[in-house]
């Protein structure tokens, strides 16, 4: 009320808040990653462009594993089951995630997929998040590493126009190195430049799921992402540090 | 376009605040944006504009503040710039971010009868 005259113009009242507008989603994100390290599961987000080779990845990973570790997965995908088809093909437990129109999968969507996913005893959790370079880097969903999968098509600038996505990113798989021949002046040094400048401690592997190169490379550090869990239980993903301050109400 | 779950997010956090506070209107929000959180300022601008129809916040003004990126060493603390490799100068550790994946919700200013 107007103290001055009693008019009872309402009370302009400035309130602080100081909290991440998706501390929901946090919060959700927090919940999963109790219920995969709570399990010794390890949870990757696997990111990347429409077509970057992203389940293709997940296929060749699979018979790698099979008779050490249990692998399953979840696809972010705008309207088809598809990709799960293709890893239920390759023999991963997989579930699709319809998203609609979202671009990006968010940590109540990876909650209900868990509820409804088959309870087989898994070691690794892989979440094909929607292919994007943008959106997907924004939510965290629970994982503990996110992993970037960028092919040598798309062209080394790509971290440098997307630093959101490639600064977030635990590890780079440099996808289709097959390619490389073709790509005229094209060579990984490049895209190693370009990570460094934008992807603190930069880590990438290049691999080809037609040549296989790369791939040993690639479980070997699945491996030791898996003994780190016995060690010291399971890290986070890489989390931007600067906000973290506002997160603590 | 993820600018609109954000401001979804946004919406229902002022929502029950007021409500909690028993506000009748919402005038001013402040948020701040960091240059690297992915999100788009002038595309939350608009996408808030869109959603906040018919809201607790139709009306209110979104006040939107910019965040550079800042980056320092992660042993020494010195300041790092992006342009080349994000390693220390000095003592050769990864940088880290200091300033700039901000997407917060800093205050809200509301009309309490
Ligand atoms: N030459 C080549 N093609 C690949 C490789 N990996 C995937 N592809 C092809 O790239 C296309 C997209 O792969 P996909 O796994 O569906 O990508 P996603 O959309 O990221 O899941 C498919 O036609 C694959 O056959 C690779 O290592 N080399
Ligand atoms: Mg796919
Ligand atoms: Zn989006
Ligand atoms: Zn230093």
């Amino acid at each position: 009320m107007c103290l001055e005259c009693g008019c009872g113009d309402p009370e302009i009242v400035p309130v602080d808040v100081h909290e991440k507008i998706l501390a929901g989603n946090d919060r959700a994100a927090a919940h999963n990653r109790e219920h995969f390290t709570s399990r010794g599961i390890l949870a990757l987000n696997l990111m990347g462009s429409p077509g970057s080779g992203k389940t293709a990845i997940l296929e060749a990973t699979a018979p790698k594993l099979r008779g050490s570790f249990a692998l399953g997965a979840v696809s972010g995908d705008l309207a088809t089951d598809h990709d799960a088809e293709r890893l239920r093909a390759a023999g991963i437990p997989a579930l699709s995630i319809t998203t609609g129109s979202a671009c990006h999968l968010d940590a109540a969507m990876v909650h209900h997929a868990l509820h409804d996913f088959p309870r087989n005893k898994l070691d690794i959790f892989v979440i094909e998040n929607v292919g994007n370079l943008v959106c997907p880097a924004v939510y965290d969903l629970g994982q503990h590493a996110n992993v970037v999968a960028l092919s040598v098509t798309e062209g080394e600038d790509k971290p440098l126009k997307y630093p959101v996505m490639f600064l977030k990113a635990d590890l780079v798989l440099l996808t289709k190195t097959d390619l490389l021949p073709h790509l005229t002046g094209m060579r990984i040094e490049r895209f190693e430049e370009a990570l460094a400048r934008v992807m603190p401690a930069p880590k990438m592997i290049p691999v080809s799921t037609h040549s296989g190169e790369g791939l040993d490379e690639w479980i070997a550090w699945l491996r030791e992402r898996l003994a780190l869990r016995a060690e010291h239980g399971l890290h986070n993903a890489r989390q931007p540090h600067a906000a973290r301050s506002a997160s603590g109400h | 376009m993820h600018e609109y779950s954000i401001v979804e997010a946004l919406i229902s956090r002022v929502a029950e605040e007021a409500e909690a506070r028993g506000a009748a209107g919402v005038s001013r929000l402040y948020v701040k944006i960091g240059a690297l959180s992915g999100v788009e300022p002038d595309l939350l601008a608009s996408a808030y504009e869109l959603f906040s129809e018919r809201t607790i916040c139709a009306g209110a003004e979104l006040r939107i503040e910019r965040v550079e990126e800042r980056w320092a060493c992660s042993g020494c603390g010195r300041a790092v710039e992006r342009g080349a490799a994000l390693v220390c100068p000095e003592c050769a550790r990864p940088a880290r971010l200091v300033q700039g994946d901000e997407i917060v919700l800093e205050r809200i200013e509301m009309e309490v009868p």
